[in-house]
């Protein structure tokens, strides 16, 4: 029971990784990236395939982050002068493309079988403690990196952003480079989805194209809307909720009698993507609201509230 | 070696002009509503399973199977669109259309495992008899795949009647040129995104049911070609009719084609190097004029 949770924890302390990654891009900066799960796997692959050959493990960690936000930014431009929409096909795109890479190049990602025995760190040194060490580790990480965005996102860099999202236009007559800043975002949050991703593969030393699917996608919005779509804190409770779904519903589903075992599947997804559905009708602004949305500091706030950047309505 | 070239070519005109259904759907959608439905892939799947179940179970005649193929994913797609967009729909705010692209990838995702829970994940086919295939020139082509190319061209040619001669035809092609300055003219956008998602959803579904009576149908047909569909739709410029059309059947020819020196499992990755590519060269889309831009 205790691995099980273990396991579980960590895996949860991996999606509230790709949760910030998508409160970066998404919550704070207004773009969609639909194939979050793409820059997740080829965080993964890059990672384990980099160690296979002898890197070690932190180098492949930095290179997945790495090449994700580049190819991340290099979405964002190729789609500056149009509507949002045509970043959110071309990422879908992407993660789809991806997929059938690392299903068909057999020489370099082993298809369908994958790449199994992937390093892990300190593995044998460590022993049965292994799965504590991991387990701090990952959460160690999305505490760092939360600290870190919250730092980013308080500053004036975060404020712009915040303009960029509400209007862009304004924010660009206001001096802001609009492209710069966009890129950045998706990059931070490319980069985030690929670190992710490099953690998933040496966590579970086994990765195969069936870890990456559109569906993985859906969980990760779901987490970030369920906690409010722009909140750093709201990513990490978001994770824990859809965790917590996806593991109770395994069990609730046993106590249904007469179903296969692809329905139970099916409707466990189903429960998910209408879950999203609801939320992002009810309550958009998710559980955590929209407190960090003002443009000044408290103290500014305070003393002129008019000038704060209106929040969008809802 | 030239009727090698020619034979592909022909292939991809008759996959483009089964394409181009679903591409003329999701463009009709986002040419009157304002926003990507991802949702066509599984109502895609949705009307190939009609087509499946009308033609293999009941026993219906080919017209009736299209027309029911038509008609459920038509109307599964008002219900969805009532229950799971409008709502999204009324917070109108600047991040509206990217909102509903969301819920729609979510209402995809929801459509595709209720049909999985009803039908299980299994492979159904139509039990069509064999056919000789037909030889024209050294070219040979299946007499299903003709069928498909006519009932399409029929299709086709309905909705260009529809769009040119009718009073909500015009209506639709006028809020998809300029949503403002219809509404200027007294047509009230809202009225007709119920047509608009009644046809576009039924015109996936045709397209769906068609694609899987050549092959198969299970519950992922429709996401399986997503990709495709958006390239034909994206080169067409998202808002032009025509352009899907004309895209649709761009897409089909370079993804066959491609084959020759591509294994053919990598069509959806051809269809998303066409995106990269048209984005890259004319981002507005081959035939449409600046709709696409942000505004």
């Amino acid at each position: 029971m205790t691995s099980y949770l273990l396991f579980i924890g960590t895996i949860t302390a991996i999606y509230a990784l790709l949760s910030l990654g998508l409160v970066v891009s998404w919550g704070q900066a207004g773009m969609v990236n639909l194939g979050l799960v793409g820059f997740f796997g080829l965080g993964a692959y890059c990672s384990a395939l980099l160690t296979k050959l002898g890197a070690p493990i932190g180098l492949g960690w930095v290179a997945g982050a790495a090449l994700s936000a580049v190819i991340g930014v290099g979405f964002c431009l190729l789609t500056r002068t149009l509507r949002g929409d045509y970043l959110a096909i071309v990422t879908l795109g992407f993660g789809e493309g991806l997929r059938l890479v690392e299903l068909n190049e057999r020489w370099l990602t082993g298809g369908s079988d994958g790449i199994s025995g992937i390093r892990a760190p300190f593995k044998d040194a460590l022993g049965e403690l292994y799965p504590w060490f991991y387990f701090a580790l990952a959460w160690t990480l999305v505490a760092l990196v939360a600290w870190m965005l919250a730092r980013v996102l308080g500053s004036p860099f975060g404020r712009a952003l915040r303009a960029v999202r509400d209007d862009e236009k304004v924010a660009a007559v206001a001096g802001k480079n609009v492209l710069r800043l966009k890129c950045q975002a998706f990059g931070i949050g490319a980069a985030l989805f690929g670190l992710a991703g490099g953690l998933y593969a040496h966590f579970t030393s086994y990765i195969s194209p069936d870890n990456f699917v559109v569906q993985l996608t859906i969980y990760i919005f779901l987490a970030v809307t369920a906690g409010g779509y722009s909140r750093l804190i709201g990513a990490v409770f978001g994770s824990l909720a859809v965790m917590t779904i996806l593991e109770s519903s395994r069990f609730a589903a046993e106590f249904i009698p007469g179903l296969s075992a692809v329905q139970i599947a099916s409707l466990r997804e189903f429960a998910i993507a209408v879950a999203l559905i609801v939320i992002m009708q009810l309550r958009p602004q998710g559980v955590f609201g929209l407190r960090n949305e003002r443009a000044g500091s408290a103290r500014a706030d305070a003393a002129a509230p008019a000038a704060a950047i209106p929040a969008p309505s809802k | 070696m030239f009727t090698e070239i020619a034979q592909y070519v022909l292939n991809g005109l008759v996959l483009g002009a089964l394409i181009a259904l679903p591409a003329l759907g999701l463009t009709l959608i986002f040419s009157v509503q304002g926003f990507v439905n991802f949702s066509v892939a599984a109502q895609m799947t949705v009307g190939a399973y009609a087509a499946w179940y009308a033609g293999a179970h009941l026993g219906w005649s080919p017209v009736l199977m299209l027309v029911f193929a038509f008609a459920v994913p038509g109307m599964l797609g008002i219900a969805a669109d009532r229950l799971a967009l409008a709502p999204v729909r009324r917070q109108s705010g600047a991040h509206t259309a990217l909102m509903l692209a969301v819920v729609s990838i979510a209402l995809n995702l929801a459509i595709e495992n209720a049909l999985r829970f009803l039908f299980g994940s299994d492979l159904n086919s139509f039990d069509l008899p064999i056919e000789r295939n037909v030889r024209v020139w050294g070219l040979s082509v299946g007499p299903q795949q003709l069928r498909n190319l006519i009932t399409a061209l029929v299709i086709a040619i309905a909705l260009a009647a529809f769009f040119s001669l009718t009073r909500w035809g015009k209506a639709m092609r006028a809020v998809a040129d300029n949503t403002d300055l219809a509404r200027l003219k007294g047509i009230e956008p809202r009225n007709l995104s119920n047509l608009a998602t009644f046809i576009g959803m039924g015109l996936a579904g045709i397209g769906g049911s068609l694609l899987a009576i050549d092959t198969s149908v299970d519950p992922s047909t429709g996401s399986r070609l997503i990709l495709v569909i958006f390239a034909a739709s994206v080169l067409g410029g998202l808002t032009s009719l025509y352009g899907a059309v004309l895209g649709a059947l761009i897409i089909g020819v370079a993804g066959e084609v491609a084959m020759i020196a591509m294994p053919p499992v990598y069509q959806s990755l051809t269809a998303f190097l066409a995106i990269l590519f048209i984005l890259l060269v004319k981002p507005t889309g081959l035939f449409a004029g600046a709709a696409g831009v942000r505004k």
